[in-house]
């Protein structure tokens, strides 16, 4: 099982993310201009701020080469997982349902949040439970989710958000305090919480292994079944 | 708009234009006039502080590199070097905070990867006037705004810092910016040009106007009220170019294409080129129509002052340059052969095949006249009292809740949640957590951590510039021993005012002997640093702010006590050489007095206490380790309290003092808190028990009772208050 971790210019977190996916399988970093994504199996968009995000979060990436990619990855069903600007990247992909708009207080916020795991029947949060509570850190300037109200009811109805902030933890004004959802064929999500910088409590927390291990023990069972 | 003589509008004196055209053997010509103004700028040349810095120590065991190169570094074990350095930005943000302040950190973040280092960690040392001012309230705002823009865009952690508010700060805010990079041992570089023939390549961005003078016209001058105009001479930063650029400038290192490397800083490409050349030894031509420009007209001389950001500048062998083309083109990054290396010993400019300039090196760069200075002791009171928030009467719960909620002591938390603390993997104690940030580097082949603080405090240093210094040398050690790191090197940002002056000059020169004896006493070298000077406004000179940087070394990251009680039960006791006094201290300041003169510090006393502290945390067991500082014993066990969500009841009448305001809220160097089982507390020498964790009170025998939460609302609401 190997996980691609995409490298934009401006990509940040990139490295946390392979070390952090490493812990649970293989990995390896996919250059931004390459159009072929190596036979790996699962995607993850990392965090940062990629080409800069002069123009808005995430709107210049999702027409890279590897974005192109992944998009056709993301269609045949591969595991894609975007973490914060890989969540923006994904949203202006058309990826996923939804927006992330500035946070409510307009600032920057780097703080560790409680998030609930909402659905557990996913690929990315199978080894969890629903009603666990992760302790992960957030880290951004534009993470407050935003949909319309019938994609909203939509997204409940259909199990697609994964993650909500714990009472009194939403750290952007995200509306129903949503910190993570999925499309409709659950096979891509987006979180704006930095589950790579959650994977070892000597910083912090190991709460946020969760969902590379779920990611890894969805491609072993797809492997096993093949 | 000015009838000055050319070169005195450039900011040279009468005397300084003689000694240009004696080097030269002619008058300069314009180009030559403006390179020679920055270059011989205070920014640039430290012309009234070089000598003075002679005096610090700067050799240790740990040395890699010391004051010269880019930035200092020292050994860290398992082959693996830390390279940090301190900067001032201050009048850049005091004309334009986030532009500022961004700026700030862009600079010194090139300094850092100009050795070859991957920077892995920012700290902030911060100063505005006080947060009732509207105009200090915007500075802080911004900066912090600015500050957060470059470091959490680049990817580089904002892993520590300090910020203080007072009155003399309200026009000339200060803004030192502290990076810290990690490198392999045998990947760093020098900026020392060589080989006659090799190329001179800029890299990065293109070269505008934006920018022009700043090291003479900004960072050489006091303030004043037209500062406004001066927005143009304030660089704009673009941290993405700057990501691009460091992360191909660590693979042209980690390739070994490059000869040598720096940035542009100050000056622009008139700097960093005649500084190459004369670590180098070495001649250097440069062709201004080979640089990649942002606007056309531009006139040679403006190319060369230019301090248009994100730029890098590397001297290759010809046969490496397609090789280094293709790993710039890879990421994006502008690269430009602009010239090449001589053996003349001049910088020579040309414009195509004009020669526009010709420059002695050595007159660039080392023979530039050094200024000594005149101190003089002043008899009378440089600075007026702050305005008083409490009575001299007021009872001591007033006085605890006043000084949780003053913006020196209250909580940070609003500034430092705007930065990113834990890109990279590698924070084990973030912002506030504990005394001194701490880096672990099992990730890149290290056996333990690093830990790093930044600290100073003007007040103490305006009563008593030597023993001020000391206690800010002193305060940054006792840090990073509250996390068991040993320190290996120092850096310092010196921040004064106009040192013409004989009263500022004294502050100095006392400022740099309190440092050198605490850094002798400690063991410790100083292996770089920055002097910023002319921080004056209207009003007078800020308090004399000597900012002083450490990085140390710890074993084992896993057993790092954190600055919160952590469990009911644990004991607490004090611990450290640690007498408290009133002079200077923030309760002093609330009752509207300024100190004149602090007690004195027994040196060698003050390091013995140090290494026990560092002893006993390594010693393992120990959960909780704050030092005493600001707002006196109450207020770091308050924050205790605080950041643990958990009360305490503590009895101080061990302590032996007569007044309960001394005994609470008394300062002074060498006092800790620890907290830990009573096997732990009890067997640490000279220990002195003061109670228990437990409850939600913070109880101090007989003087105080307080609810947790109450103390947790003035704490960590003041400052979001000011904002409110």
């Amino acid at each position: 099982m190997t996980f691609g971790v995409l490298r934009f210019p401006g990509s940040c977190d990139e490295v946390d993310a392979l070390l952090a996916c490493r812990r649970f399988a293989d990995a390896e970093l996919i250059w931004h201009g390459d159009r072929d994504l190596g036979g790996v199996d699962a995607v993850v968009v990392p965090g940062g701020f990629s080409y800069g995000d002069y123009l808005r979060a995430g709107a210049i990436a999702r027409f890279s080469p590897a974005m192109e990619a992944v998009a056709d990855f993301a269609h045949a069903g591969g595991p894609v997982l975007g973490i914060c600007n890989g969540f923006q990247v994904l949203c202006e992909a058309g990826l996923l349902p939804g927006a992330l708009l500035p946070n409510e207080s307009l600032r920057f916020v780097c703080r560790q949040v409680d998030v609930e795991v909402v659905n557990a029947d996913t690929p990315f949060t199978r080894t969890s439970r629903p009603g666990d509570v992760l302790s992960i850190p957030v880290k951004h300037t534009t993470g407050r989710y935003y949909a319309p109200g019938v994609t909203l009811e939509e997204l409940e109805a259909n199990g697609q958000v994964l993650l909500r902030y714990a009472a009194g933890q939403n750290p952007n004004g995200s509306l129903r305090n949503i910190a993570g959802v999925c499309n409709q064929g659950r096979n891509v999500m987006g979180l704006m919480p930095h589950p790579e910088h959650a994977v070892d409590p000597l910083t912090g927390s190991a709460d946020g292994g969760v969902l590379f291990a779920s990611l890894a023990a969805h491609v072993e069972a797809l492997v096993a079944t093949a | 708009m000015s009838t000055l003589a050319p070169h005195r509008e450039l900011g040279l004196t009468d005397a300084e234009y003689d000694g240009i055209v004696e080097r030269l053997g002619r008058e300069p010509n314009g180009l030559e006039l403006a390179v020679f103004s920055l270059m011989w700028s205070e920014h640039c040349a430290y012309k009234h502080s070089k000598k003075l810095l002679r005096e610090l120590p700067t050799e240790g065991p740990a040395v890699v590199m010391g004051p010269g190169e880019n930035a200092g570094a020292v050994d860290v074990g398992d082959g693996l070097v830390v390279a940090f350095k301190v900067e001032s930005h201050n009048h850049p943000s005091a004309v334009e905070p986030f532009q500022g302040a961004a700026t700030g950190v862009g600079g010194i973040l090139r300094d850092v990867f100009a050795i070859g280092a991957r920077p892995i960690a920012v700290l902030d040392s911060l100063r505005f006037g006080e947060l009732d001012s509207e105009r200090s309230r915007f500075l802080f705002d911004w900066s912090v705004k600015g500050i957060g823009h470059y470091g959490n865009s680049i990817g580089v952690p904002t892993v520590g810092g300090e910020v203080l508010f007072e009155p003399s700060y309200e026009q000339n805010c200060l803004v030192n910016a502290m990076c810290v990079g990690l490198a392999r041992r045998d990947a760093t570089i020098r900026s020392a040009a060589s080989g006659v023939g090799n190329l001179l390549v800029l890299m990065g961005a293109r070269t505008g106007r934006d920018g022009i003078g700043g090291a003479s016209v900004l960072a050489s001058a006091e303030l004043s009220a037209e500062d406004s105009a001066k927005r143009p001479t304030v660089q704009i930063g673009d941290p993405f170019e700057e990501k691009k650029l460091l992360e191909c400038c660590l693979e042209l290192l980690d390739r070994g294409t490059l000869v040598a490397l720096q940035d542009l800083g100050a000056a622009g490409l008139s700097s960093s080129s005649s500084e190459m050349a004369s670590k180098g030894e070495v001649g250097l031509d440069i062709d201004v129509s080979k640089v990649p420009l942002r606007e056309a007209g531009m006139e040679p001389f403006e190319i060369m002052i230019s301090e248009s950001q994100e730029r890098m500048l590397c001297v290759i062998e010809p046969g490496r340059l397609s090789e280094l083309l293709e790993i710039c083109e890879r990421w994006e990054v502008r690269a430009n052969a602009i010239g090449s290396v001589t053996d003349t010993g001049a910088l020579r400019v040309f414009d195509g095949d004009e020669l526009v300039g010709d420059m002695p090196v050595a007159a660039l760069v080392d023979d530039v006249p050094l200024y000594d200075l005149e101190p003089e002791e002043p008899t009378g009171r440089l600075y007026p009292d702050p305005p008083a928030r409490i009575d001299a009467g007021a009872p001591v719960e007033r006085a605890l809740l006043a000084l949780l909620g003053s913006s020196n002591v209250a909580s940070k938390r609003f500034a430092f949640e705007q930065y990113d603390s834990i890109v990279g993997s590698r924070t084990v104690r973030r912002p506030e957590a504990a005394d001194a940030a701490v880096l672990q580097l099992a990730g890149d082949g290290g056996s333990g951590a690093i830990a790093v603080s930044i600290d100073g405090n003007g007040r103490r240093v305006a009563a008593d510039p030597y023993t001020g210094a000391v206690e800010a040398v002193l305060e940054c050690a006792r840090n990073l021993a509250c996390v068991g790191a040993e320190p290996l090197g120092l850096t310092n940002c010196l921040n004064f005012g106009n040192p013409e002056k004989p009263h500022i000059a004294w502050q100095l020169t006392r400022a740099v002997e309190g440092l050198r004896d605490a850094c002798l006493a400690l063991g410790v070298p100083v292996v770089g640093g920055n002097v910023s000077l002319y921080n004056e406004g209207a009003e007078g000179a800020i308090y004399p702010t000597p900012i002083v940087g450490m990085v140390g070394s710890l074993p084992d990251p896993a057993s790092t006590p954190v600055s919160a009680f952590t469990e009911p039960g644990h004991v607490i006791a004090l611990v450290g050489p640690f007498t408290p006094d009133l002079a200077g201290s923030e309760l002093e300041k609330l009752r509207g007095r300024l100190s004149t003169g602090l007690p004195p510090v027994d040196l060698a006393v003050q390091a013995e206490g140090l290494a026990a502290l560092r002893e006993a945390v390594r010693g393992g067991g120990l959960a909780t380790v704050h030092d005493v500082s600001e707002g006196g014993l109450a207020c770091a066990l308050a924050e205790s309290c605080v950041s643990g969500r958990v009360g305490a009841s503590v009895d101080l009448s061990p302590l032996g003092a007569s007044d309960p305001n001394v005994a609470l809220f008394g300062e002074g160097p060498g006092g800790a808190i620890v907290a830990g089982p009573a096997a732990v507390v009890d067997r640490l020498p000279g220990a002195v028990r003061l109670g228990d964790v437990g409850g939600d009170h913070l109880q101090i025998e007989g003087l105080l009772d307080f609810d947790v939460g109450a103390l947790a609302e003035r704490f960590e609401g003041a400052i979001p208050a000011a904002y409110a």
